[in-house]
């Protein structure tokens, strides 16, 4: 029996006195499309903090397809293979999108802080650059500084930094947030393009997308999970619908 | 040697105080504005010297609240005129601006009075011997100094913590857009707090001025210590950079009195000085000489032990 | 900064890699060629020994701010101590070049700035091990405090620093190779210039790597460099490292060049110039801090000659270029790019005319505070020199209310004239792009 891809064991996180993560177990099978939904303020981007590295957890333990990762620093996470979007778009504002994509390829393809190679002599990081502007549909914007981009479009780069190291684990913070109802469907369609054959955690608010998309839905509130199972079953339960809609429906 | 411990002592945590004075302004304008004010200790050599010129004219009593206001009100129109017309070029030409400023205050400052010390001198009127420790002398204006830093500070937190525009000031510390929907105008508390920041530098500046040389190159010497203090304090804590005043005015107080040399000192735990060599000068030298870098020596402990400073947040 | 030019630049040089191997290679070197040429020919214009000797200036002088735009430009990290690992490369030089003269070893003067170079990559190591643990704010003091460091144990340090003399070395006692001795400005100056050709590339090429593109990357958002594999620290050090090679090498040419090198090398006020000189020229582009470089230096030269407080006028330009053009003179040059680029020749000329009308009355505001500064320093420090002073090659009398009444008419209708064409330039501006936006193709 092979390892989960992410394995999350009691977690906890305080800052100073509040408590925002409160005991959270979590098992995500390799290739599953898991969404975790829940009421704002609930912890879930705190949670996926805890598990890309960007903070240490209270107590507890984050395995990454078996290993301990637990407290080690985002890049080597990501080294391990786990990559990860952001809510609030996070690219590199004054590079052109081609060179976004570009820096993310680059440690994956092997080139570290090679100082002594020419960028523009990799065929490799030119062809897989390429590749993943074209499933972004990006590629006629290449040249355009990533700042200027339209919100949409910088939300759809996010999603292309996030997959261009080619990570087994993918987690996807509101991919489709402030999207038009159009939007969000190509972003739906991207997303599930470029998750086959991955492992993809997504927090989202857009029950459409969350239903569309996910094999299995996890419900945090108040820094716990109340719920974890597949979307059938999710929209039937009622300490779910309580928490959300505050009585049962 | 008790004698030299109680004055090093007195001596040690009077400087920490005045430093301190000026590592609570700058501090205070670094937490609220995000910007390390560069030209800070410029601000305490304009204290200096207008403190000087005035006393010239109207004497030293007059010349101790003129002073300040005046290089408070400087430094207000710089924030003004100056910072907040930079402010939208980010953080680097921010600190740039300051350094430039600080750079042009120097030149000024040379231009105007030379490069050799001014006659500032003590008043009259304090110009005697407070008490006599065991054998020394110590001068009453010490104690003058002693006891003004501690009134301000005295006044500052209470006006912090108990007046209206202490509690604006502190909300605006961190949460300055939820401050200004309030309705309160938070270019305004800027320019106050920047002006009080320096006014405090200033202050340091008229009292330091008598008892240490007021010269052109005041600002050079002691501002790069201001800011290995405020790193090593932790960068944006008060207390953090109480801490390290304390620290570094008694450390180099005492470096100053000692005598030994580094081959004594390093002699008395087994530690043989090398025939030749390029660190053979190091040896002979005395732990006196070496006083003016022990705070950047301080630094580079901290850094390879404790980064983000001795009360410093962690950084994301 | 260059990647907005580079995201341009790459696709450009990638479609020339496309082509015929030799057509690329040429498009490559051209540049680089065109300047050797230049640096060559340049003592044949510039014939005076005081110009060969600002030309050697210039040429240390660009190797360095190059390397402290490693820092800045390139990777974001503000340093007000770079000017260490320029001194501390020139002691090295000159310690080795007495000790090669002492032994005769036979080593020629031109690997000296090799040893430089090694002193800088030594201490850019050893202290870039522990100032790159902070970034931002909290290295820019770190970088203060080691340049202080340094700097007050040349006093301590006697033997090695030479106390406040310096350290004194003969360049033509080395070995001599092709009959050249060195002592002769002319030879020295094509020393320098070499050197300064082979680091010009050196980094340039850097910027073109993996490595150099994560130090733009790193200087965007670090956290994000984070999240897709490195980090930051590391970028941040082998970049430190690196910059302090180059600068070593830069500090060795300067020990050339002067025969001398005293603990002013490694102090604030080095540490500032080449702040002043990479930022005046533009530390958004490769080519800005060239143009600071010799722009500072031409300045710092000539202006020291005329008045005594040229530094002052030198920190005013500065605090004017990060107020009003905070992309320094490259960047000034580079908001035009578009123009040129659309092929919009008539409205770039148009928009010159505006600009030389809209100077005129900006010089007249100059001249009067150029006027107010040096009758102040006159009247104050120099009070004993009497009051008349040159100004211009003008006899001005700084006691009598004549001159400060017109300075004060020169600053305010200067002033005045100068804000009027404010307004005219925007509108001129506006008009330019619009004109160049419908004739070609402006993005």
């Amino acid at each position: 029996m092979t390892a989960p891809a992410i394995e999350l064991v009691d977690l906890h996180k305080n800052f100073g006195a509040t408590q925002i993560i409160r005991g959270v177990s979590l098992s995500v099978p390799a290739g599953q499309r898991h969404a975790i939904i829940g009421p704002n303020g609930a912890g879930k981007s705190t949670l996926f903090n805890l598990i890309s590295g960007r903070f240490t957890p209270t107590s507890g333990t984050v395995r990454l397809n078996g290993e301990d990762v637990t407290g080690l620093p985002p890049h080597v996470i990501n080294r391990r293979g786990l990559s990860r979007s952001f809510q609030v778009t996070n690219i590199f504002p004054r590079l052109s999108v081609w060179e976004n994509i570009r820096c993310a390829v680059l440690w994956s393809l092997g080139y570290k802080y090679a100082f002594w190679r020419g960028i523009e002599a990799l065929p490799d990081v030119r062809a897989r650059t390429e590749a993943i502007l074209e499933s972004i549909e990006l590629i006629n914007r290449r040249r355009v500084q990533a700042g200027v981009l339209a919100y949409a479009e910088q939300r759809a780069l996010e999603i292309g930094i996030t997959i261009a190291g080619g990570a087994g684990i993918i987690l996807l913070d509101e991919p489709s947030a402030g999207m038009s109802v159009a939007e969000a469907a190509r972003a739906v369609a991207l997303i599930r393009k470029v998750s086959e054959g991955r492992t993809l955690i997504m927090i989202e608010h857009d029950m459409g997308v969350v239903f569309d998309l996910a094999d299995r839905i996890s419900v945090l509130v108040y820094g716990q999970i109340i719920a974890s199972d597949i979307p059938a079953r999710i929209k039937q339960d009622r300490a779910v619908q309580t928490a959300y809609l505050g009585t049962a429906a | 040697m008790l004698e030299l411990v109680t004055i090093s002592t007195l001596n040690g945590v009077l400087y920490g105080m005045l430093l301190f004075l000026m590592a609570s302004g700058l501090t205070l304008i670094f937490s609220m504005m995000g910007v390390l004010n560069f030209a800070h200790a410029s601000f305490y050599m304009l204290g200096a010297f207008f403190g000087f010129q005035i006393s010239q004219i109207v004497g030293f009593w007059p010349a101790f609240f003129i002073a300040p206001v005046l290089v408070g009100g400087i430094g207000a129109l710089v924030e003004r005129y100056g910072l907040r017309h930079v402010h939208r070029h980010g953080p680097v030409a921010e600190l740039l601006f300051t350094f430039g400023l600080a750079f042009v205050i120097e030149e000024v400052v040379q231009m105007i009075w030379g490069k050799a010390p001014v006659d500032y001198r003590v008043p009259a009127l304090l110009d005697f011997s407070a008490f006599t420790a065991f054998s020394t002398n110590y001068p009453a204006y010490k104690m003058f100094e002693l006891l003004t830093a501690i009134a301000i500070f005295a006044v500052l937190l209470a006006v912090l913590t108990r007046t209206r525009v202490g509690l604006i000031i502190q909300a605006s510390l961190t949460h300055s857009h939820m401050v200004a929907m309030l309705g309160h105008n938070v270019p305004r508390v800027f320019m106050l707090v920047f002006g009080v920041g320096t006014g405090l530098a200033a202050v340091a500046g008229v009292i330091a001025g008598p008892a240490l040389v007021t010269q052109s190159n005041m600002a050079g010497l002691l501002g790069p210590i201001l800011f290995v203090i405020v790193v090593v304090g932790g960068l944006g804590s008060l207390a953090g950079a109480f801490l390290a005043s304390l620290l570094i005015g008694l450390v180099q107080t005492f470096a100053v009195s000692i005598n030994l040399s580094v081959a004594d000192v390093l002699g008395g735990i087994g530690v043989a000085p090398p025939a030749g060599g390029p660190l053979f000068d190091l040896w002979n030298v005395t732990v006196a000489q070496i006083a003016p870098i022990i705070p950047y020596l301080l630094l580079v402990l901290i850094l390879i032990f404790r980064p983000t400073g001795l009360m410093g947040t962690r950084e994301h | 900064m260059s990647d907005v030019a580079s995201g341009v630049a790459n696709v450009p040089a990638r479609e020339a890699l496309s082509q015929p191997g030799a057509a690329a290679v040429v498009r490559l070197a051209a540049p680089w060629l065109a300047l050797a040429v230049a640096f060559a020919i340049l003592p044949a214009i510039f014939t005076s020994g005081s110009a060969l000797t600002m030309l050697s200036l210039m040429g240390i002088m660009i190797v360095f701010a190059l390397s402290y735009n490693m820092l800045l430009g390139e990777t974001g990290l503000l340093s007000f101590g770079h000017a260490v690992y320029y001194g501390l490369g020139g002691f090295l030089a000159v310690h080795a070049m007495n000790t090669i003269i002492h032994d005769r070893l036979p080593i020629p003067l031109p690997l000296i700035p090799l040893v430089g170079g090694f002193s800088g990559l030594l201490f850019g190591i050893i202290f870039g091990s522990v100032s790159t643990r902070r970034a931002g704010t909290a290295f820019a003091m770190i970088s203060l405090g080691l340049g202080e460091l340094v700097a007050s144990s040349s006093l301590i340090l006697r033997g090695f620093f030479g106390g406040e003399e310096g350290v004194s070395t003969n360049r033509t006692k080395l070995l001599h190779v092709f009959g050249l001795n060195f002592g002769p400005q002319i030879q020295v100056y094509y020393l320098i210039a070499g050197w300064c050709l082979l680091c010009m590339i050196a980094m340039y090429a850097l910027t073109r790597t993996p490595f150099g593109r994560m130090c733009n990357a790193v200087r965007e958002n670090p956290e994000r460099a984070q999240f897709v594999g490195y980090n930051p620290r590391m970028v941040r050090f082998i970049a430190f490292s690196l910059a302090g090679l180059f600068a070593g090498i830069a500090g060795a040419l300067a020990a050339v060049n002067f025969e001398l090198v005293n603990s002013s090398e490694v102090g604030a006020g080095q540490s500032g110039l080449v702040l002043l000189a990479a930022y005046i020229g533009g530390i958004g582009s490769f080519i800005g801090p060239v143009i600071g470089a010799v722009l500072v230096t031409w300045l710092e030269v000539m202006l020291s000659d005329v008045t005594d407080v040229w530094q002052l006028y030198f920190g005013l330009l500065f605090i004017g270029m990060v107020m009003f053009a905070p992309n320094g003179i490259a960047g000034l040059i580079m908001m035009h790019a578009p123009l040129w680029q659309a092929r919009a020749y008539r409205p770039m000329l148009r928009l010159a005319l505006v600009y030389l009308v809209a100077l005129a009355p900006a010089l007249v505001l100059l001249a009067g505070l150029i006027l107010f500064t040096e009758m102040t320093y006159h009247l104050s420090v120099k009070a004993t020199e009497g009051t008349t002073i040159s100004v211009f090659h003008i006899a001005v009398d700084a006691a009598s209310a004549k001159s400060w009444a017109a300075a004060a008419i020169l600053i305010a209708g200067g002033f005045w004239l100068f804000r009027m064409t404010w307004p005219v330039v925007g509108a001129a501006w506006h008009e330019a792009f619009a004109q160049a936006r419908g004739a070609g193709s402006v993005k």
